[in-house]
């Protein structure tokens, strides 16, 4: 009895290894610095949090099907570009396009609207390329995507001619400095994604199918699962939502330019396992992806709040992602 | 000099529930090959793993020139007491030149200063210097993976001979060879019996046995059966004692009534010249038909082709009278055939899926409210119900399928077909790897399927079951059907075997 209660802690502690020690580090921050658990500073990490969140929910996608999705990062450039070009204001000198006009100026939002409804269709195009490659040439995920990702950021080089973008109409950045029943439409955005992502994941068949690759791909064919036409949706909806992404944090940023983004789809594809989505495919959640969105950036924000160096920040990360796969692993060696 | 080379006494191994081996003995003379024979599953791969240190064995010895040894893995056995093995499938690094297969852990090195590096210039001539001893010649150069089969063995043979191996252990090794590669294989043999190597040749093939071998040691459910002289012994004395044994009553008394023809297949050939060929059989409604045949008999191949895995040159199938067009699984599921296959883990079950989603995958695009949302309600009863009926021991329908025993791993797979109600069910080798309790249960589902009306065709490879379950057995060999039995009476493990036997 006392050797189960034991085991029990144990296994508590293993599977929730990566939380306890996130909780430790918020409450000592918290406790040394005043100003670290304030109203302001949370929603500031809550707005860091939904555009990497909206990120990793759509490599989470790929990640469960044992793939992975290395152009992210290129493709948030890409839109947070194309965003950028196509909502500046009329009056602003550094204009991309010098006589391009709001298609409703009385109401700007809806060009907002029209232009994200662009932006994440280009993606998602990019993305079903990707895909097409990956489900019916047999290309590995790994090089199909470091082959867009090239191919992403030099149309985003031609299309921009690497000139940083501003001067953005206020209806756009109000996506990010607005507020909606008290907080930023980014964080309702992402609230948004998640719960669509949650759906998607347990309540629709595609969801299933996306397990069922991921758990075992030839099981998958012999049970009459559609793979190749599912892989390509995995890989167009995720690029989707890198789409949106980059609309968002140009939305914040305020402006953007080619290189938004570089190194996203990294931090992302290691907060997914962080939060317990397996690289080697069929298992991961969308809380997966939460958690290891919100180790990830209350890490940050804590280590900079402890006054560490801003370089050393990235030792830090590197040791936390070392640590918690090392725990997390874990959890399904033991059940073998 | 001792009476024996090489001599195993007594060898015993336990598989958790199993006795795979029973007191084996296996005792090699100088200079001859010893023909190691029994049914699939006899126990003759497991014998050599304990040889080789692979299985750490639970009682036996072994003698090597009537000292006593112990091998603890395959390198030991190759470099310190010179046993080598030419695998039944070769585990060779194709992309890589002959020369370094040949030459795989023990390159040919000169000294660079501080550094070893490798002696490409001794390793490619030597490599072809030994080809050459075994008579054969081609580029040490070549990635191996341009060889044939037969090459490749060729290569291992020489490579045993270089490293000065004694015994030679053939491990299936005509099974994929043409005729003309077993021709050189046995002038190769010859030439080794004549340098005084001793051989041991597992195969199934009656007319090689008889050709080369000198001893014949046969067993049988991993017991010992006996070792006798190769020319003592007629083809039908080595099948009589290699089957020979009571069937026990697993089998339910069968309750189901065969009907009108439901399922016809046509002259179905594969791509691949040595796989299956001109095959046509019909299957009843409510009738279950066994397809016997050894290992490598191409069954599986041909139950792949039908459900749409594996690419066709010709052939058809015709489901109801209305011809069935397969182009991929989904294609056969819609056509009302379901698919068990013979690796459970490889191509069956999702291991870190819950038993509702490994029951539910092939049903999910069934059960939809508005056209996509999953009728969670609607599929969890199905599940339920399947639980139920089929006994799945599993603690709720959220229980990951990894685990489960394989016993209940292969209702669970059962459960999902059954879910896709086919007409047709094919299941092969459906109670390998699994207790003898389930496969009781397992029978039983058969049974009650086969009652209800649904066609099932079983590949089976082991004779008991093939006889205890079917109403009719195709039985295949080298990718061919080669006989048909229907008559009780005719079902017997003599005439299965001389069909599976009956090698062109």
């Amino acid at each position: 009895m006392e050797k189960t209660k034991q085991q029990k802690i144990k296994d508590f502690l293993i599977n929730n290894g990566v939380i306890i020690i996130m909780l430790i580090l918020v409450v000592y921050t918290g406790i040394s610095k005043s100003t670290f658990l304030t109203g302001d500073n949370l929603m500031n990490i809550l707005m860091n949090m939904s555009s990497r969140l909206v990120i990793a929910l759509g490599i989470a996608g790929c990640v469960i099907t044992a793939g992975c999705d290395l152009s992210a990062g290129r493709m948030i450039g890409l839109a947070a570009c194309i965003a950028g070009t196509l909502l500046q204001r009329v009056d602003y000198s550094g204009k991309f396009f010098k006589n391009l006009k709001p298609l409703f100026p009385n109401a700007p939002v809806l060009d907002v609207i029209l232009v994200l409804i662009i932006v994440m269709a280009i993606t998602a195009c990019f993305g079903a390329i990707t895909g097409s490659f990956i489900a019916f040439l047999n290309v590995p995920p790994f090089i199909a995507t470091l082959a867009m990702m090239e191919i992403v950021y030099g149309i985003a080089l031609i299309y921009t001619n690497a000139t940083p973008l501003g001067g953005y109409l206020e209806a756009y950045t109000k996506v990010a400095t607005g507020k909606f029943l008290g907080i930023s439409p980014l964080i309702w955005i992402a609230i948004l994604v998640a719960a669509i992502t949650w759906f998607i994941f347990n309540m629709t068949r595609h969801g299933k199918y996306m397990y069922a690759i991921g758990g075992n791909p030839q099981a998958a064919e012999v049970a009459g699962v559609p793979v190749k036409k599912t892989l390509v949706l995995i890989y167009m909806k995720a690029a989707a939502m890198y789409g949106l992404a980059g609309f968002m944090l140009g939305a914040k940023a305020g402006g953007a330019s080619v290189n938004l983004g570089l190194g996203y789809e990294m931090e992302a594809i290691a907060a997914c396992t962080i939060g317990g989505v397996s690289v080697t495919g069929g298992r991961g959640k969308v809380s997966s992806a939460i958690v290891g969105v919100a180790v990830f950036e209350l890490l940050k924000a804590a280590l900079q709040f402890l006054g560490m160096n801003a370089y050393t920040q990235y030792i830090a990360i590197g040791i936390v992602i070392f640590i918690a796969i090392s725990i997390d692993i874990r959890k399904y060696v033991a059940k073998k | 000099m001792a009476d024996y080379k090489l001599e195993l006494k007594g060898v015993c191994k336990s598989f958790p529930g199993v006795k795979a081996l029973d007191n084996v003995n296996l005792a090699i003379r100088p200079g001859t090959v010893h023909a190691l024979m029994g049914e699939n599953g006899a126990g003759k791969s497991t014998l050599m793993k304990c040889l080789f240190g692979l299985y750490h064995m639970d009682a036996g010895e072994v003698y090597l020139d009537g000292e006593k040894i112990e091998i603890s893995n395959p390198d030991e056995a190759m470099t310190k007491y010179g046993i080598a093995m030419v695998h039944q499938e070769l585990q060779p690094v194709l992309a890589r030149s002959v020369a370094e297969n040949f030459f795989i852990g023990r390159y040919p090195v000169h000294k660079w200063g501080p550094f070893k590096i490798i002696d490409h210039k001794t390793m490619n001539s030597e490599c072809e210097k030994w080809l050459h001893e075994i008579g054969m010649s081609f580029d040490p150069k070549l990635p191996l993976g341009k060889l044939s089969v037969g090459q490749m063995q060729s290569v291992e043979i020489a490579r045993a001979v270089s490293m000065n191996a004694k015994v030679v252990i053939f491990d299936e090794p005509t099974s994929s060879l043409s005729d003309n590669e077993v021709e050189i294989l046995f002038r190769m043999m010859n030439d080794l019996r004549d340098k005084g190597v001793s051989m041991v040749y597992i195969s199934h093939k009656m007319d090689e046995i008889k050709r080369i071998a000198d001893d014949v040691t046969i067993m049988r459910d991993g017991t010992y059966i006996g070792t006798w002289k190769a020319d003592e012994l007629s083809t039908d004395d080595i099948i009589a004692k290699m089957v020979g044994r009571t069937l026990t009553n697993v089998y339910p008394d069968k309750t189901n009534k065969p009907g009108d023809i439901v399922m016809e297949v046509k002259d179905f050939t594969s791509i691949h010249a040595k796989s299956f060929r001109n095959a046509s059989f019909n299957l009843k409604k409510g009738e279950i038909l066994g397809f016997g045949g050894l290992v490598g008999a191409q069954r599986t191949e041909l139950m792949e082709g039908i459900f749409g895995i594996r690419n066709i040159v010709k052939g058809e199938v015709i489901i109801n009278g209305k011809k069935a067009k397969i182009k991929n699984p989904k294609d056969a599921m819609d056509a009302g055939i379901g698919l068990i296959t013979e690796d459970r883990r490889g191509n069956g079950i999702f291991g870190c899926l819950s038993v509702k989603d490994n029951v539910g995958v092939s049903i999910y695009n069934k059960y939809l409210r508005s056209g996509f949302v999953l009728n969670h309600k609607k599929i969890d009863e199905i599940v339920t119900s399947s639980i139920d009926k089929l006994k799945i021991k599993t603690p709720s329908m959220k229980q990951h399928v990894a685990n489960l025993s394989g016993g209940n791993q292969q209702k669970v797979i059962v459960s999902r077909w059954l879910a896709t109600d086919p007409e047709v069910l094919i299941m092969d080798e459906p109670t390998r790897g699994i207790d003898v309790g389930a496969k009781h249960e397992i029978y039983e589902i058969m049974n009650q399927l086969a009652t209800e009306g649904k066609a099932i065709i079983m590949i089976s490879s082991e004779m008991p079951e093939l006889i205890g379950m079917s109403d009719r057995i195709y039985v295949m060999c080298e990718g061919r059907i080669t006989g048909e039995i229907d008559k009780r009476e005719d079902m017997t493990q003599e005439n299965i075997m001389k069909y599976a036997t009956a090698f062109n």
